[in-house]
């Protein structure tokens, strides 16, 4: 039975817990994600391009973040980097490890994004006289930003509950404010279930925004139907004027 | 108009092209035949640089180029004045039929949109693809898509256009509509280089044929001297057997 003192608490809390969700949570996620599509797009095109010292370099990132826990990533950074004498603020520390973190990964998404496009549209590219720059950007680019985008919005959401790690490097985030609360109120059980159905609720509206996301990139597939029925209208409405 | 002298090329360590010499006249419609795996594809990309040669000149126009070592600038200036179809259409997949053909012309030739749009239709009303201009490529059947590509080839105004086996990915009910339009276009005097497995087009279409075999020219002649009497045994047996097939 949830007692009157356990609504309390958790109806008290609620806002307590949401409030660094909107104030931390979300901007770290935001911030760190961009920052990470703009270095996985940079080591993607690097690979693909086959720039050769910078290639190596590239992998090397890769493998190292790959390879590595994220939250000994977090450590080393926010504990570790000050016994060289450069020593972060947490939120800092937290979008420079997030986003280098989740910028290799995406720079596999994206890498094997540009591998699935066909050679073909390359050539036909540089058949009428197009430039690779001209073609990268405008045909290749797209398509490929077009198939990474489903795993990269996985990505995302991934993002969003990873961020809860920053707890352990003092950043003031929700799961940090959480334990707070526990710490006060002796009630982990109800908290934590709390923390986690906030998680649950950004992932969801995130969930959303990528089914709408997806509709709009599926122009050039989904348009199949919305040609159909408008060749179907044409002809009604074709008719309608013959009668 | 287009000459090219022994042309020489090795996928590693097998030799594909082994001392090719074509040459083809404005107005030309120059079929290649030859059987699968002579080389015939890899002749056509390292004309238009797709590949490149090991060896062999290239004369277009009068200028001469050593393709082993051209220069990216002469590669850009050549390409516009030649266009390629491919076997498998290679149109853009971001882009409608329309957007497929004003691409290059808006890109690579600076046009304006409002130009480049009209020019894009002419050329697609010329394949007799004006009713389908939003269409995006996997919205239309295969013959639809390889017209396409050729109004695409068309609209930068080349003086040459490569043929790479445009109808072989194609249901053969879909065959006669893009070798009407190629018929028309070498009507209408359009110099094409063509590699194909359609006799009927090489016989009746085309003004000259090049007979490929492992990596060599084995003939070349007239279209009329090469099926009614072909100089070498082999082009008669080849010829022969596929015109009968
Ligand atoms: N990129 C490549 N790497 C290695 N070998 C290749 C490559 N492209 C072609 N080849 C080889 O070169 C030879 C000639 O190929 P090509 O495609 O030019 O023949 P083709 O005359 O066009 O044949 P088809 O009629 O089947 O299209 C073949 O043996 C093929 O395996
Ligand atoms: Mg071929």
């Amino acid at each position: 039975m949830i007692s009157e003192r356990l609504w309390d608490i958790l109806a008290d809390s609620f806002l307590k817990i949401l409030i660094p969700g909107i104030t931390v949570t979300i901007p770290l996620t935001v911030i760190s994600f961009t920052l990470a599509i703009v270095i996985a797009v940079v080591t993607a095109l690097i690979q693909f391009a086959q720039i050769k010292v910078l290639k190596q370099i590239a992998r090397f990132y890769v493998w190292v973040i790959r390879g590595t826990p994220l939250l000994v990533q977090l450590f080393i950074v926010f504990y570790g980097l000050p016994g060289i004498g450069i020593v972060l603020s947490p939120f800092p520390a937290a979008v420079i490890v997030f986003s280098l973190n989740e910028g290799a990964y995406a720079s596999e998404t994206i890498r094997a994004a540009l591998e699935s496009v066909p050679r073909g549209q390359m050539e036909a590219g540089y058949c009428v006289g197009m430039s690779y720059l001209q073609i990268m950007r405008r045909i290749v680019l797209p398509q490929a930003f077009r198939t990474a985008f489903p795993p990269l919005s996985n990505s995302l959401i991934g993002m969003v509950k990873d961020t809860s790690l920053a707890a352990n490097i003092t950043v003031a985030e929700m799961f940090m404010s959480t334990q707070r609360i526990v710490a006060r109120t002796y009630e982990p059980l109800a908290l934590y279930m709390e923390v986690g159905l906030i998680y649950l609720m950004f992932s969801t509206v995130l969930t959303k925004l990528q089914r709408i996301g997806e509709r709009k990139l599926g122009a050039y597939e989904q348009q199949e139907r919305t040609a159909v029925q408008m060749t179907g209208v044409r002809r009604m409405r074709r008719r309608g004027l013959g009668r | 108009m287009l000459e090219i002298k022994n042309i020489h090329k090795k996928f590693g360590a097998s030799e594909v092209l082994k001392g090719v010499d074509i040459s083809v006249n404005r107005g030309d419609v120059v079929a290649i035949l030859g059987p699968s795996g002579s080389g015939k594809t890899t002749l056509l990309r390292c004309i238009n640089f797709l590949e490149k040669a090991d060896r062999g000149t290239l004369i277009f126009d009068g200028e001469e180029f050593a393709l082993e070592r051209i220069t990216k600038k002469d590669v850009a200036r050549l390409r516009r004045k030649t266009a390629f179809v491919f076997q498998n259409y290679n149109l853009f997949r971001n882009r409608t039929a329309l957007g497929n053909v004003t691409e290059g012309l808006i890109t690579a030739r600076k046009m304006s949109e409002q130009e480049a749009e009209r020019i894009a239709r002419r050329a697609l009303d010329k394949v007799g693809m004006s009713e389908r201009c939003d269409y995006y490529p996997n919205q239309l059947s295969g013959g639809q898509q390889q017209r396409v590509a050729i109004a695409r080839a068309l609209a930068t105004d080349p003086e040459i256009i490569y043929f790479d086996e445009p109808t072989s990915a194609l249901d053969p009910e879909l065959i006669g509509e893009v070798l009407a339009v190629m018929r028309q276009l070498a009507e209408e005097g359009m110099t094409m280089l063509v590699v194909t497995h359609e006799m009927n087009f090489a016989r009746n279409v085309s003004s000259q044929v090049i007979f490929m075999e492992n990596g060599v020219v084995v003939e070349q002649g007239s279209a009329k001297q090469m099926f009614e009497e072909p100089r070498m045994a082999r082009t008669r047996e080849f010829l022969g057997t596929t015109a009968n097939r």
